[in-house]
This record gives C-alpha cells, sequence and structure tokens, in this order.
C-alpha cells in the first residue's frame, strides 16, 4: 500500500515573498488562495507555528448562515455564504457543504420581537430568512420541545434555508492544495516572533526559522493577534476567551438541521458522522489555554436536555476549547494598521468558520490593493473612534 | 473551575463570581479635554496578555466584593499581586 498523493509541499522558507501570511488557518488559507486567484500574487507565504488549521479551525463547529443585523454585517457574511455554494466545484473537493437551514430560537417575548426584526432587515438586504410561529418549528424540527413548560419555551424562530454546516478539515484541505498549486508556501512549524518595522513600514517577520523578508505582512492569526500586533506597538481592542464546544458518540440521523439558541447560550447540529456537535458560550475570563471550565458545559447540556429531551441519554465523547479574540461591537477588525504593510484580520470572535471565504475574499484584496475591499471598508479599526460601531451583539454575541 | 480567592471569604468556586477585566482602568481626569482617539481607548483598549493579567473580580453571589488579582492566561494559576 502507498501512500496517496499529499495535498500540499512541505517547504523550507525563503528569504523573502511578497505577502506573508501569518496563520495556517481558514482565514489564512483563504486569504493566500484568493491572492493567487484574484490578485495574481503567488510569492507567498502563510507561516504557521503549530500544524496547518489546527487551531480554531479544528475547534468550531462549522455552522454556516448570514442572518445578521445590520447591512454592513448582512453584506459580508452573505457574500461569504454565496462564495460557499460554489466552494466545492471551484475548489474540486467535496467541503460537505450541507445548506440544512439554521434555526435560531426565541423564548421570550423580547427575542421574538428581535428575532422579526432580524427576519425583515435580512430580507431587505437580501438573505433569505422566515419567521416560524411554534407549530411550524415542530414541523421542521420534530425532535425539539415545542411544550409551554418547558423551561425555555419555544415561542418562534428565524429560520435560514441557506445555512447549514461544511466539514472543517476538508475545506482547509481544500483550500491549501489550491493554495500550494499556485505555488504558495505553506510553512508548518514556523512561529512569528516579531516584525522588523522601520520608518513606520513592516520589513520583514523574525520565526522560529529566521528573518523573512515580507513586502507586505498579514496577520490572520485569531486569539494570539494582541499577541503579535503587540510586538509590532500595536494595541487592538481585542480580548481573548476559552470557547468551549463538544461532540458525542455517533448516533443514526436524528438532528436534519442546525438549531440555535442565544437565550440558552447552546448550538446543535449533527455532523455528516453521526455525532452531534454543540457549542457554548465562552468563559467569561480571558484566557489563551485552550480549554475551559466544566460548569459552561453543563450549563449547556442543561439547555440542550430541555430543548431536545431525546438527547438525555447520549454521551459525551469529547470536549475541547478554542482561543477566540472578541471585539468590543462582536464584529471584525479587517484592513490596514498604524505600521504600513502590515494588514490585520481579526475579532471574528465565536464565528468566524462562516466567514472564511467572505474573509479571504476582501482580506486578499485589501492587501493586494493595499486599502480595503468595500465590504471590508466598515469593519476598519478607526470604527472604535469615530463610534461607526456595528453592533452585532443581538445576532452574534453567544452562537455564531 | 477556578478556586478564587476572595478577600472576604476566602476560596470560593468560579461560577460565585462575575469577571470584571483589566484592573486599573481609571475614569479620566480631564474627560473634557479627551481627544476621541483618548476616548476611544479609555473605551475600548484593554490589555490582552498572554501571561500575566491584572484582572478584577465581583463576588456576586457571595459578599459582592470588588478586588483585583494577578491571573496567569494560560495556566490560569493566581499569585500575591507583587
Amino acid at each position: 500500500m502507498t501512500h496517496p498523493d499529499f495535498l500540499w509541499r512541505n517547504p523550507d522558507p525563503k528569504p523573502a515573498y511578497d505577502v506573508v501570511i501569518v496563520g495556517a488557518g481558514g482565514h489564512g488559507l483563504a486569504t493566500a488562495y484568493y491572492l493567487a486567484r484574484n490578485h495574481g500574487i503567488t510569492n507567498v507565504a502563510v507561516l504557521e507555528k503549530g500544524w496547518l488549521a489546527g487551531g480554531n479551525m479544528a475547534r468550531n463547529t462549522t455552522v454556516i448562515r448570514s442572518n445578521y443585523l445590520w447591512d454592513e454585517s448582512a453584506a459580508i457574511y452573505e457574500h461569504s455564504l454565496k462564495l460557499w455554494e460554489g466552494l466545492s466545484e471551484e475548489l474540486d473537493y467535496d467541503l460537505q457543504f450541507s445548506q440544512r437551514g439554521v434555526l435560531n430560537l426565541a423564548h421570550s417575548l423580547a427575542d421574538v420581537r428581535e428575532a422579526r426584526r432580524r427576519v425583515n432587515a435580512n430580507r431587505r438586504s437580501g438573505v433569505d430568512a422566515e419567521w416560524l410561529d411554534p407549530d411550524e418549528v415542530k414541523k421542521f424540527c420534530p425532535i425539539i420541545n415545542v411544550s409551554e413548560r418547558a423551561r425555555y419555551p419555544v415561542m418562534g424562530a428565524t429560520l435560514q434555508r441557506r445555512g447549514g454546516i461544511a466539514k472543517h478539515d476538508h475545506v482547509a484541505w481544500a483550500l491549501a492544495r489550491k493554495a500550494d498549486a499556485y505555488g504558495i508556501d505553506l510553512i508548518q512549524g514556523c512561529e512569528v516572533t516579531g516584525f522588523e518595522i522601520s520608518g513606520g513600514r513592516v520589513l520583514a517577520v523574525e520565526t522560529s526559522r529566521g528573518r523573512i523578508a515580507a513586502g507586505k505582512v498579514a496577520l490572520a492569526s485569531a486569539g494570539h493577534t494582541s499577541v503579535l500586533a503587540d510586538q509590532a506597538g500595536i494595541r487592538l481592542p481585542l480580548q481573548s476567551h476559552p470557547l468551549q464546544a463538544l461532540v458525542s458518540e455517533l448516533l443514526e440521523p436524528v438532528l436534519d438541521c442546525v438549531v440555535m439558541s442565544n437565550a440558552v447560550h447552546v448550538y446543535v447540529s449533527q455532523a455528516h458522522k453521526g455525532e452531534l456537535v454543540m457549542g457554548a458560550g465562552i468563559d467569561s475570563y480571558n484566557s489563551y489555554g485552550q480549554r475551559g471550565a466544566f460548569h459552561v458545559i453543563e450549563a449547556q447540556m442543561a439547555a440542550a436536555l430541555e430543548l431536545f429531551p431525546l438527547f438525555s441519554r447520549v454521551r459525551v465523547l469529547r470536549t475541547w476549547a478554542g482561543i477566540v479574540d472578541v471585539s468590543p461591537d462582536a464584529s471584525p477588525i479587517i484592513g490596514t494598521t498604524p505600521v504600513d504593510g502590515l494588514y490585520v484580520n481579526a475579532g471574528w470572535g465565536t464565528g468566524g468558520f462562516k466567514a472564511t471565504p467572505g474573509a479571504g475574499w476582501v482580506y486578499a484584496h485589501t492587501i493586494a490593493h493595499g486599502e480595503p475591499h468595500p465590504l471590508a471598508e466598515p469593519f476598519a479599526l478607526d470604527r472604535f473612534t469615530t463610534g461607526a460601531l456595528i453592533d452585532e451583539h443581538g445576532a452574534a454575541a453567544v452562537a455564531h | 473551575m477556578l478556586l478564587i480567592d476572595c478577600p472576604h471569604c476566602g476560596p470560593r468556586d468560579e461560577i460565585e463570581f462575575r469577571y470584571g477585566g483589566q484592573a486599573g482602568i481609571a475614569y479620566p481626569d480631564t474627560p473634557g479635554e479627551l481627544t476621541d482617539t483618548e476616548w476611544a481607548a479609555y473605551v475600548f483598549l484593554r490589555d490582552n496578555p498572554k501571561g500575566w493579567f491584572r484582572e478584577r473580580w465581583f463576588h456576586v453571589h457571595g459578599c459582592r466584593t470588588w478586588f483585583t488579582v494577578d491571573r496567569h492566561t494560560v495556566t490560569h494559576e493566581f499569585r500575591q499581586s507583587p
């Protein structure tokens, strides 16, 4: 038996690149891919301190949707969702992208008002959205407990039928294979330890494998962005928190949509392989420890069992945490920085996976042109000074 | 679950506390003279170190004391403030 073909080379770093991307997660790989595909920039390295897609790309719950409240968010997430819809074919790899529908449950009158407002806002933004009353929720997802006596009564739900899930590893591998085919170097085990900055311009990155000169440097480092930006003398409005998730043992098909509930801090889907994938809210404190506390899992399970009494005998297979970078308005920060040639794509918090192709698309444009892509412009760092925040706590606070 | 040493109640489980973020953020002395950039820094910018972090906790389900600790953001261990 022979080893199958490798999907990408494992090159040593060259002394210099036009663009160095820091972080080979979903966003870093998508950015590299679109730099080559859309802008013809292929003298690019993606540096990864660990292994490819081993950070949050391996730890997320793979929910994809675009039903955000504000126009700016709807535009960028919908752009991403449209890219998802053609991505398997484009990358010639089955991403197991499944548009099975995403329910966002409402448990109180306030939830109902917020959800109906969001449905209206979504439709105005060209995002598909429907309001379901409890009976319709029951028809769409029969195993949800919609009893009025439930601790968290289901008073309705929004439904985005085009939302769904994808297989995160396949996404990373497919993007990596295409980026590699364009000649882009994906360099694992190469940690960025500092930046060489002269006259306000970045010239190179210092790494665990030596100095690498760079025309431009693009951060795509999620929870560790603050640590890197600090080395470049930049303070960002980000706080890093653990975000926990878990999977159950493998089950027969039982749940054919994604169910999310912001109010009770849980979101559930069933992966193609059969395990239930559940995510929680963030642990409250700042941490880089890639682990969280059991009481968060316990509260999440209590909520899940109220919604799905059927799951009461399901066993948890494993739990884990990733480190997410949360911004003050629960929206990402994309664009230029006070250092010339240094770009940032961060602050995606608990919901970066769904944005993988969209973020890569607009970030690549921003890097290639030295100024923000129109969809990225509202997400610039200066919004915290101008006050033009994009407050998505309603659509994003806990569950993405 | 963190075991947090409340100065009044002693070591108690994390679920009794609410997190307060970075310690030592004082309201500006001369708020009328601040630029937008300085306001943005006061409102939105906080340290986010990988390592020791001086932070506030609130014993919300206990004695309701606010207090400051040093905690390591990778190991989660606490130490006496230097």
